[in-house]
């Protein structure tokens, strides 16, 4: 297919998105992560039932944590596609890059550079 | 158990803002079952105050330490060596855990990261429902185990109140009226003359009445 799409996104593989926990997408911003978007299979199709649903709420929990912090909780979000969809996840990933382009930087990286 | 819920991080926040050597302290016990003050939550409690700070351009050190137990004193006694390196703790424990470390670190301000709520099971994943409230003196075998105390909102010993319908209490149309799950329960175990004996009443003074309580037992005592 030879689709292009961002390069500067950093994937993490997991077995599943049920592996993603909320300490590892609160870690990623800690470390300076602008977003983070979690890919999961479509709703229904979860091969261990019920990961991707799972992964959806610790996204939600990320949101609010990072908005009581005072950082954009649409720096998170969470996808669903099958491992087929080549031609989403480029969109995806497009959509999002652009969005969190537009939102700037991740404050706590901006002020840990400063800092520095 | 002891079920508590996690306090709002702002709330939290507000606390710490004078302190910059943190360390947050979670429980292994009932907290961690009730998903409220385990190792796993003091992680994202940790994690979001360091980043706070961050942002906020302060200079903070924030730790995580999550201990067996806070409340005993053996348990307390593994951050006897580092505890000076802080000038304030946030224990995840329940309000037994955050008084009995304030009590045994007179110098260091422990401020509370969950709201403790009761005695309690859990039913489900995210659902906990309190089931004793600790009076003292337990009636559990003339009520077919199910309490009273806790679970009638007027804590009646005699049968059930007026506004008892279909099995609901007048207070919540979703809480169940004990006394009707004590009818229930006694008809089930065959039991029902039971509930035609009344009562007597209760001594209360072993219950939040007679003041804060202790249990001393010098068979076990050193």
């Amino acid at each position: 297919m030879r689709l292009q799409y961002p390069p500067n996104i950093r994937i993490v593989r997991v077995p599943c998105s049920g592996k993603v926990d909320l300490i590892h997408i609160l870690r990623a911003f800690e470390k300076g992560a602008d977003g983070v978007c979690v890919l999961g299979c479509l709703e229904g199709d979860c091969h261990f039932n019920s990961g991707n649903l799972m992964a959806r709420r610790r996204v939600e929990q990320a949101q609010e944590i990072l908005n009581s912090i005072g950082i954009e909780g649409e720096r998170v979000r969470m996808y669903n596609l099958s491992s087929s969809e080549g031609p989403r996840f480029a969109q995806y990933a497009t959509e999002f890059t652009e969005e969190i382009n537009a939102l700037g930087p991740n404050p706590v990286k901006l002020a840990k550079n400063k800092a520095a | 158990m002891i079920v508590a819920d996690k306090k709002p991080i702002e709330e939290i926040i507000e606390y710490l803002k004078v302190h910059t050597n943190i360390l947050v302290l979670g429980c292994n016990e009932c907290v961690t079952v009730c998903e409220a003050g385990g190792k796993k939550e003091v992680a994202v409690l940790a994690s979001a105050l360091r980043m706070h700070a961050r942002k906020e351009g302060k200079e903070v050190k924030i730790e995580e330490i999550t201990l067996e137990r806070q409340c005993d004193r053996e348990y307390l006694d593994e951050i006897r060596d580092v505890i000076d390196q802080y000038d304030a703790v946030v224990s995840l424990a329940c309000g037994v855990g955050v008084q009995f470390t304030a009590e045994q670190y007179h110098s260091t301000p422990v401020y509370p990261g969950v709201n403790t709520c009761f005695m309690g099971a859990t039913e489900e994943r995210g659902l906990w429902t309190e089931r004793c409230q600790g009076c003292g003196q337990c009636i559990l075998a003339t009520t077919g185990s199910i309490c009273p105390v806790s679970r009638c909102a007027k804590r009646l010993f005699n049968g059930p109140c007026g506004g008892s319908t279909d099995g609901r209490c007048e207070i919540n149309a979703e809480v169940d009226c004990a006394w009707q799950l004590i009818v229930d329960r006694l008809k089930a175990l065959d039991r029902l003359d039971e509930y035609e004996k009344l009562c007597p009443l209760k001594d209360w003074s072993t219950d939040r009445a007679g003041g804060p309580r202790k249990v001393v037992r010098e068979d076990v005592q050193q």
